[in-house]
């Protein structure tokens, strides 16, 4: 009885479980590899590789800090109309856009 | 007799030869390219004669997004980087000849007719400059300035034209503008209202027409430049996104539009097809469905072949359109990340590069066969020197 009570304990606090990089977590390192391209020569086509601005606007930390990750997050999700900034909800989960989103706020590594 | 020269000579000629690119060596440029490698701000400089890479060349900054124009020597080749960095390289003996940062933030540039003055368009600040072709000393900047703030426009779709002129587009401000460079001073020609967000342009291989394709609606913009008093008039109302925008996860390139002698073949904005063009009235004859968002479609030299490559997440993939039946013949798989194809001046190879892959593959386009791979850093662009004699290349 105790066993079992231990366990429904165990599958509740997993439904509370909400680290703050679960995102990161779920995502396989090969899977972080090919973000980490996806980002630097595929965004890096508008926004250029340095993230410094193409066709695109430029995505460097120092210009996100002004930016609400919130408003950056669904600019990547669902994209912005008016301009040619696609949607990537239709390619990449929402754990994957977060983990695009922290890397840009960080600064990307060469 | 042997003589001392005759003992010598030869094993002079397979040391050079070892060597690649030797200052010493007597050769032409004519079978000579570049293939941009992106991420290490390289080029290699190729042979596509031997199917070889000579020299690798570093030192050019970010190519994030990068173009070639020739000298009409063929033996310079211009690299235009995103970061504004504007290099010349000596293909020949293989390293940087000069090189400038003239902007923040670049897209292209464009060699003029006499091979005298190379324009490069900027981004940051919207602009066009133009440069002395031998020193890449400035001759003229040209800001893109529109509006009644002092906006200025980001340039997109710069080529040149006969009269030693530039076309270019101002994407912010959807105007086309014509610098005249046959005199002096650049004499400027602005067409207003041409259509939203031009994102490209092209020049017919004739050099009469100029072309922008449009990203904010539909249509795109055609400049008669044999008449531009004419003015900027719209065609293929029905060529765009549409009323449903589609997204698009690459912009198309139109440098690379493919015409044959009847028809132009265009990347749809948004969907999988490639749309067939009447050249003579600019209508519409027929959409080809494709394996996705096309990028490049580029005609063999004879035209007797369209070749295709796709966007993000279809870019493994490249797909061949017979010109006169006007269907996919072939489907080749040449790697991950298929940026770009070049035909070899008379079209019986062509390079495909492969960025995720790091390799460029040759393909004989008549049996449509793999014939050789070359290694490569993440190669973008390829760029050979007959580019040097084309009208807008």
């Amino acid at each position: 009885m105790l066993f079992n009570f231990k366990i429904i304990l165990f599958l509740l606090s997993l439904l509370f479980y909400v680290p703050v990089n679960a995102e990161s977590e779920s995502i396989s390192s090969m899977r972080k590899v090919e973000l980490q391209n996806l980002l630097l020569q595929d965004c890096g086509s508008c926004h250029g590789m340095t993230m410094k601005g193409g066709l695109g606007p430029a995505l460097t930390p120092d210009v996100l800090k002004s930016k609400s990750r919130k408003m950056i997050t669904q600019t990547i999700a669902k994209g912005r109309s008016g301009t040619p900034m696609p949607p990537w909800n239709t390619l990449l989960t929402r754990e994957e856009i977060n983990w695009i989103v922290n890397a840009l706020y960080t600064g990307i590594k060469f | 007799m042997i003589t001392f020269k005759t003992l010598i000579l030869p094993l002079a000629l397979a040391v050079t030869s070892c060597a690649g690119l030797n200052e010493n060596d007597l050769r032409g440029t004519g079978d000579l390219g570049v293939v941009i490698e992106r991420a290490t701000g390289s080029v290699k400089i190729i042979d596509t004669s031997n199917m070889i890479a000579l020299k690798q060349v570093t030192g050019l900054g970010d190519l994030s997004h990068a173009s070639v124009v020739y000298s009409r020597d063929q033996r310079y080749a211009y690299v235009f980087g995103r970061d504004g960095g504007l290099t010349k390289v000596d293909i020949l003996k293989g390293e940087i000849n000069k090189r400038v940062i003239q902007a923040g933030n670049s897209i292209g540039g464009a060699i003029s007719q006499d091979g005298k003055l190379v324009a490069v368009s900027n981004y940051s600040p919207g602009g066009v400059k133009v440069f002395n072709a031998a020193t890449l000393e400035l001759v003229e900047a040209i800001p893109a300035i529109y509006g009644t703030c002092g906006e200025r426009s980001k340039i997109v779709g710069l080529i040149d034209a006969p009269g030693q002129i530039f076309v270019f587009s101002l994407y912010d401000a959807a105007e086309i503008w014509l610098a005249d460079f046959s005199r002096a001073k650049a004499k400027i020609t602005r067409f207003k209202n041409i259509g939203i967000q031009p994102y490209d342009g092209l020049i017919t291989p004739d050099g009469r027409y100029y072309i922008a394709g449009l990203f904010g609606e539909d249509g795109l913009a055609l400049l008669d430049l044999w008449h531009p008093e004419k003015g900027v008039k719209r065609i293929l109302n029905n060529y765009g996104r549409g009323t449903k925008k589609m997204p698009v996860y690459k912009m198309p390139h139109l440098e690379g539009w493919a015409m044959t002698d009847d028809y132009i073949f265009l990347p749809a904005v948004g969907r999988s097809q490639v749309l067939v063009v009447n050249r003579r009235n600019w209508k519409k004859i027929k959409t080809i469905a494709v394996h996705g968002q096309p990028v490049f479609v580029m005609a063999r030299p004879d035209g007797r072949q369209v070749w295709v490559n796709y966007a993000y997440p279809k870019n493994d993939t490249v797909q061949v359109i017979d010109s006169e039946s006007l269907k996919i013949v072939k489907t080749l798989h040449p790697g991950k990340a298929v940026l770009h194809m070049e035909f070899t001046p008379r079209g019986e190879q062509v390079w495909v590069s492969a960025r995720d892959d790091k390799k460029v593959t040759v393909y004989n386009t008549a049996t449509f066969n793999a014939i050789t791979t070359l290694p490569m850093e993440k190669p973008s662009g390829i760029f050979f020197t007959n580019r040097a004699h084309r009208i807008g290349l």
